[in-house]
């Protein structure tokens, strides 16, 4: 598990308590109930999304190693270790960064963001103050920007494509898993 | 270079009236800037009534009347003249930075001054610079500053601004100080607290040397904000510093306990966080008023500058931070001006708030410059100056290593070695420090010329040296450069999940970052403070993706109208097939972004371009604007493809350069008349040297307009297949000089551009050559603009353009079409606003062939 995701042990102590307070019923494992208590979580456009990735394999719980695996993909890249090549699997990778937010718009896991999945995220983070024929178009023109094979939806290919120049590790990061 | 010369001249010949000038006037003491300190008194004095008038005097001369406001104007004209010298050629700019340069002219400057009054009658002074030059660059900086990027950093910008700040200043007055009673520097007298006076003053990094230098060196935008948020809050420290110690050494050494240090840092914060209060209170204020400046919007844009140089001014009055207010006044004010404000008043605060601070800007360092020519304060010691420059370079490196070696353990993404190098590299000192130096007192330092002048060697030294071999320096360290500003909707949309995801994932691991503050501030700023401060209406666009989406928008519009001008109408709208496709796929965003152009916009082609090329998104570096833009280009080609795949299939332009000669064009369209031009020639000649042939030059106008309305009837079915047109044009190409004699050259005309593209279609699809150098000779082809050139193999066009084209109303019979076009009312707008645009109207109906129109 250590090795998976090469988190040190002293984050992995400090994970490992946090994972103890969120089961709250001491069964070993979360489930979504546990996970939609936290308020922030609530909160949050996207928590529900989150928290899928979660239960992506399909059980509906989710151990301290599944746990972790999720969590490490928001370890800062490891710069000097990159460079190795031999690190591309690591959860942290540019490529799985990617992959999970990837994950986040394709809901039906098809391997493509299609409308209606774009139109989703949008509905959900945009305030209600941006009409619903502004949100189309909003993801009928993201859509058409990052589309480059015109079959109406963004695979992964061209949403790694459009997605070139972001500073992924930076955006999708979190400094205390370092 | 002889107009370089010639400008050069009259530089001189201008600055040679203002030094005769200023000797004319002794009373006025000729200092230009001490402009609106010194006018009261001197203008009262050349006043009228005198003297006793003996006569009416018609015209008399009242030089002390105006002298002082003369001369500042005069001296802002020669600085900016002196910018407009250097900026004439690239290729110096491109290796010395202005700043450099700049001050280089004022070496000339004031050399010149120097030659003509024997004294140096002008020099930088301080009240000027800091009153009158400094708020509005200081303003300027903070109301542009890409906020996010700022608050992201500010840890970083805040330990390299107090504690770098302060160990440059110790360090660097300790080791004079020791080097001192080394005995490096001979007999001075200066002791430790006027040292670190010194060094306190010496300290701060100049923001405005900082900005004039990375400006020009488009490094990344993390190094940028660090180097330059670092010379902006720098300033509460300096000036704390420099009032302590100045206290200190009016105290005297022995009278310095442990309650008047304790006092100095207790000073400390109440100047830099009263000052940022102060600023604070005063962004709030100005996004107040501008809630309600809707009724007086011409003088909106005024409110920034009047309250951004009050509250500059009531932060000097309760002797806190200046230049920390103003900065937060800035940063605070401007997302909220810029969501109340009209569209064109927040286009008028960026543009003149640009050329209030980079004019000022010109003249400090035109003035360093002219400062330097002066024997008074050139006061050499070795010792002192070299030790100064080389403590000042080798402490910014230490100290910049150290703090950042410790923060980059704190960092998510470490500061890099060689960003360290730029950092240090880059602690410029400028003008700040050179009015502080010119602010010390005599009286209490008896070497305060010396101070000055090795001030300004340091300045000197840093500005000119530094700047020049910063950019190889940071070439050759390969030092990671801005990037493109993210334009792209998907992307937009997916850093804001990411930072959604960041906020959950803290949520979820239980642990407080930078994401959760972050999150809270949105919070708290969406529930408090956006009502509070930003009108209603404006509200709605707050939404980072909607914004991104409206800029997209507009900037396709402006694109399309830029193009649609650039090639003479909006015309091409028209096109039908284009018309679909437009309206099917950017429908929804065109109607966005329309409303936003007021059609009175579009008349004012610079207005319209300005809009559009400079409304940069929210995210990208203000001071990167102009690389922006240059790099932006080959991605809008991208972006837009689906845009220009319909603008330039449409071939109506050849319509339209043929049909009017005398329409002004731009040079796209001379392009399209020359072709045409040649063309002619080329037929004449043709006809010349062809025989007598039968053709009945009315009949066949008549019958190619026939034909082209019946073809129009069967438009889509046959687009390839146009038999009886073929036959006009080979009989056409048999035609011999009868026809140019009865064939009249206006009719020629239209029926010419009517069916030039089919004719072009046609004779590319002919086997037989010797067609081609008959009709058109085969350069005509290759004279063809890319943009047609390109879209040539697609036979599709035809029919299209043909139908557009049969939409005209060239007859009243015709008249009806328009009313049966699918288009939409939006289309007519456009093709209506088109007409109103054009000085010539694009679309008069052409009149009948036999009465000519050329």
């Amino acid at each position: 598990m250590g090795s998976s995701s090469s988190i040190s042990s002293a984050h992995l102590l400090r994970l490992y308590d946090r994972f103890e307070s969120l089961d709250r019923d001491n069964r070993g494992c979360l489930s979504p109930d546990d996970f939609e208590a936290l308020g922030g979580l609530a909160m949050n456009p996207i928590g529900g999304r989150i928290m899928e990735a979660f239960f992506s394999s399909g059980q509906d719980t989710v151990d301290f190693s599944s746990f972790v695996r999720i969590l490490a993909h928001f370890r800062p890249t490891d710069r000097n270790r990159n460079k190795e090549g031999a690190q591309q699997e690591l959860p942290s990778s540019r490529t799985r960064k990617l992959k999970f937010a990837f994950q986040l718009y394709d809901m039906d896991r098809d391997g493509k963001i299609s409308r209606e999945e774009l139109l989703q995220v949008l509905r959900a983070m945009l305030g209600l103050q941006v009409t619903e024929e502004q949100l189309q178009s909003i993801a009928e023109r993201a859509i058409q920007e990052a589309d480059l094979d015109k079959d109406d939806a963004i695979s992964f290919d061209e949403f790694k494509k459009s997605l070139e120049k972001t500073d992924i590790d930076t955006k999708m990061s979190v400094s205390f898993l370092k | 270079m002889a107009t370089l010369w010639r400008f050069t001249l009259f530089l001189c010949m201008l600055l040679m009236a203002c030094g005769g000038l200023s000797l004319a006037s002794k009373e006025a003491k000729t200092r230009s800037s001490q402009t609106e300190t010194g006018t009261h008194n001197t203008t009262e004095e050349g006043g009228h009534g005198a003297g006793p008038i003996t006569t009416l005097p018609i015209v008399t001369w009242k030089w002390d009347h105006i002298s002082v406001q003369y001369l500042v104007a005069l001296w802002v004209l020669v600085c900016w003249l002196c910018k407009l010298l250097i900026e004439a050629n690239h290729n110096v700019t491109n290796y010395i930075p202005e700043s450099a340069l700049l001050i280089c002219s004022g070496f000339i400057l004031g050399g010149m001054i120097w030659g003509a009054d024997k004294v140096q009658t002008f020099s930088l002074n301080p009240t000027v610079f800091f009153y009158f030059l400094l708020p509005q660059i200081i303003l300027d900086s903070g109301y542009h500053m890409p906020n996010k990027l700022f608050f992201t950093n500010l840890g970083a910008i805040l330990i390299h601004a107090v504690i770098g700040t302060c160990w440059n200043a110790a360090s660097l007055g300790l080791s004079l100080w020791g080097c001192h009673m080394g005995g490096a520097m001979g007999d001075l007298d200066i002791g430790l607290l006027q040292y670190l006076l010194f060094g306190s003053l010496m300290a701060a990094v100049d923001p405005v040397a900082v900005l004039a230098v990375f400006d020009q060196v488009h490094v990344n935008e993390v190094l940028f904000i660090i180097v330059f948020g670092e010379s902006l809050l720098n300033d509460g420290v300096t000036v704390v510093l420099f009032n302590v110690f100045d206290a200190f050494v009016s105290l005297g050494g022995g009278r310095i306990n442990a309650a008047e240090i304790i006092k100095g840092i207790v000073s400390f914060f109440v100047v830099a966080f009263g000052g940022s209060l102060v600023g604070i209170a005063f962004g709030i204020l100005i996004s107040l008023l501008t809630r309600c400046t809707k009724n007086i919007q011409i003088i909106e844009p005024g409110f920034i500058f009047v309250m951004g140089y009050l509250s500059y001014l009531t932060a000097e009055m309760l002797s806190l931070s200046a230049i920390l207010s103003t900065t937060f006044c800035g940063v605070l004010c401007q997302k909220y001006v810029r969501a109340n404000m009209d569209e064109s008043s927040v286009q008028t605060v960026k543009y003149a708030m640009k050329v209030f601070a980079n004019g000022s800007e010109t003249i400090i360092f035109v003035f360093l410059g002219i400062s330097a020519i002066d024997k008074v304060i050139w006061v050499w010691n070795t010792g002192f100056i070299l030790l100064t420059v080389f403590f000042v370079f080798v402490y910014r490196f230490i100290g910049v290593f150290f703090l950042q070696w410790i923060l980059n353990r704190y960092r998510l993404v470490p500061v890099e070695l060689m960003d360290m190098v730029i950092m240090s590299y880059g602690g410029l000192r400028g003008a700040v420090a050179y009015g502080l130096a010119v602010l010390l007192d005599e009286k209490k330092i008896k070497e305060k010329n010396l101070m000055i002048c090795t001030t300004l060697i340091v300045v000197y030294f840093t500005v000119i040296l530094q700047g020049i071999t910063m950019k190889p320096l940071v070439m050759w360290l390969k030092v990671k450069r801005a990037a493109v500003a993210e334009v792209s909707l998907l992307e937009k949309i997916t850093n804001k999940m990411f930072n959604h995801t960041l906020v959950a994932i803290e949520d979820i691991s239980g642990q407080i970052g930078d994401n959760y503050f972050r999150s809270k501030w949105r919070h708290f700023e969406e529930k408090w403070m956006t009502p509070f401060l930003m009108k209603p209406s404006a509200r709605k666009k707050q939404d980072d993706v909607f914004d991104v989406f409206h800029q997209l928008n507009l900037k396709d519009a402006m694109e399309y109208v830029t193009e649609g001008e650039r090639r003479g109408s909006l015309e091409f709208v028209r096109n039908d097939s284009a018309i679909l496709d437009f309206k099917k796929k950017l429908e929804s965003e065109y109607t966005e972004a329309m409303p936003d152009i007021p059609p009175y916009m579009i008349h004012d082609d610079g207005a319209m371009f300005t809009m559009g090329r400079d409304h940069i998104p929210s995210v990208s570096l203000e001071m990167h604007e102009q690389t922006m833009k240059a790099m932006r280009e080959p991605e809008a080609v991208d972006v837009h493809h689906l845009l220009d795949q319909h603008l330039y299939k449409s071939r109506k332009q050849y319509r339209h350069g043929f049909s009017r000669s005398d329409f002004k064009i731009n040079r796209d369209e001379k392009e399209v008349q020359e072709i045409f031009q040649r063309t002619m020639r080329n037929r004449l000649e043709s006809f010349k040297s062809a025989k007598m042939g039968v053709s009945p030059p009315k009949t066949l106008v008549k019958y190619s307009k026939k034909e082209q309305q019946e073809k129009v009837k069967t438009k889509r079915g046959n687009k390839h297949t146009l038999p009886p047109f073929t036959e006009l044009i080979m009989s056409l190409v048999k035609s011999s000089e009868d026809e140019i004699r009865s064939f009249p050259k206006a009719s020629f005309l239209v029926f010419f551009p009517f069916d030039f593209s089919v004719v072009l279609k046609i004779l590319s699809g002919i086997e037989n050559p010797a067609f081609m150098p008959d009709l058109y000779p085969t350069d005509l082809l290759q004279e063809i603009p890319p943009w047609l050139a390109e879209g040539e193999p697609d036979s599709s066009m035809v029919a299209p353009s043909l139908r557009a084209q049969a939409n005209l109303p060239n007859s009243p019979m015709e008249m009806h079409r328009l009313g049966l076009l699918p288009a939409s009312t939006r289309s007519t707008d456009t093709k209506q606003m088109n007409n109103d645009q054009l000085p010539p109207p694009p679309t008069p109906p052409p009149p009948p062939p036999p009465s000519g129109h050329m």
